[in-house]
């Protein structure tokens, strides 16, 4: 691949025009369903629907679980963070398509191995998904749609998990740099 | 007049159809400002890559200030717009293991998806520790129900807690931002960035 080639097919947007662009498709959400944009409260849709599937009786037993159903009533499916994650997989892919982005890989540091990033993505995974439960939403749905509202809550999710992950860069830089 | 679905101005499923469409526009800012690289994203915590405090900033400025003028030409009704609620334990506790999954893993959970969308597959394999860490949770509610109903505040607006008006608090925002985006393309150009 020629260098040109290699630029052109990485070359991003402008991180400031993506931010308003971004900024407004949060304006939208927020005009259109009075709610922001989230990510892993979709992922908790999709857990609620297979616990159900497997034993209806144990939602009942899960406190976590029974809440949620409450919450949504009828299929956790049908919920506008499940179809606002389906949008994010297709537009991800139409602009990874246009800017000749698709490939299937796994991007890593020269100076570890795939299967160490692969490992190290794994438990970066869980913990994120264990996180976002417990501290009721993850970097979209709490940290950027909260501190759009100016929800305390938000603005200290938000100091939480970029504090922590500057605090812990130092013994994860081998990964990175 | 706004928000739509809440005052009944479209029906559920229209809301649903605008919520792909939305989220269509979600992935593709995203993936267009290279959120679908985790070399990308942690580039922020080693000064080489300050893309995700760019973005991240900037967007979360752009609908503050969208939303407040929108409320104060009474084109939306701010009332009925959902303030995330703040239980003080768990937001910090949650947000800490939150930034530990952050700088091990290199995605967020939306970001992940995104790198999933384009073929990705050190995004996949975090996507699929998605869901274990939320099953994870789901199976031991019990362990942590107290730790994720403690000190519940309300759901208090950030400059109320200050004591300062949603727009002072929001000019203060904008001066903190622009600092910090100094300082992120002093740290880009100091950090060597390779290829990738």
């Amino acid at each position: 691949m020629s260098t040109s080639k290699e630029i052109r097919s990485t070359k991003y947007l402008n991180p400031y025009v993506g931010g308003v662009l971004l900024g407004l498709v949060l304006l939208s959400a927020n005009f259109i369903a009075g709610r922001g944009l989230g990510a892993s409260g979709a992922v908790k849709s999709v857990v609620a629907t297979s616990i159900r599937a497997v034993n209806k009786e144990a939602v009942g037993t899960m406190p976590f679980m029974a809440e949620y159903a409450e919450s949504h009533s009828g299929n956790p499916m049908k919920s506008w963070l499940v179809f606002e994650m389906l949008g994010v997989l297709v537009g991800g892919f139409i602009s990874g398509a246009l800017a000749g982005r698709l490939k299937l890989k796994v991007e890593h540091s020269p100076k570890i191995t795939s299967r160490r990033r692969l490992i190290f993505a794994l438990a970066g995974g869980i913990l994120f998904g264990f996180g976002s439960q417990l501290g009721r939403g993850c970097t979209s749905g709490s940290a950027l749609s909260g501190m759009a509202v100016l929800s305390l809550g938000g603005f200290i999710t938000m100091m939480a998990i970029f504090g922590t992950a500057f605090a812990l860069a130092f013994f994860f830089r081998k990964n990175w740099i | 007049m706004g928000p739509l679905a809440p005052n009944e101005l479209i029906s559920e499923n229209t809301n649903f159809l605008f919520a792909f469409l939305i989220g269509v526009a979600f992935g593709f800012v995203l993936e267009s400002s290279g959120f679908s690289s985790s070399r990308k994203l942690a580039g922020i915590f080693y000064g080489y890559d300050a893309v995700v405090l760019k973005v991240f900033f900037t967007g979360a400025i752009t609908c503050m200030l969208g939303l407040l003028f929108m409320g104060l030409f009474g084109w939306i009704d701010l009332d009925m717009i959902y303030v995330n609620p703040t239980y003080l334990t768990s937001a910090i506790i949650g947000g800490v293991v939150m930034g530990a999954g952050f700088i091990m893993g290199g995605f967020c959970p939306g970001t992940s998806f995104c790198g999933a969308a384009i073929g990705k597959i050190d995004a996949m394999v975090f996507v699929g520790g998605l869901f274990l860490g939320v099953y994870g949770f789901a199976f031991t509610y019990g362990w942590w129900e107290k730790l994720y109903l403690a000190n519940y505040l309300g759901e208090p607006k950030i400059s109320q807690s200050l004591g300062l008006s949603d727009g002072f608090f929001g000019l203060i925002l904008i001066l903190i931002a622009l600092a910090m985006f100094a300082v992120a393309e002093w740290a880009e150009k100091k950090f060597p960035r390779e290829a990738y």
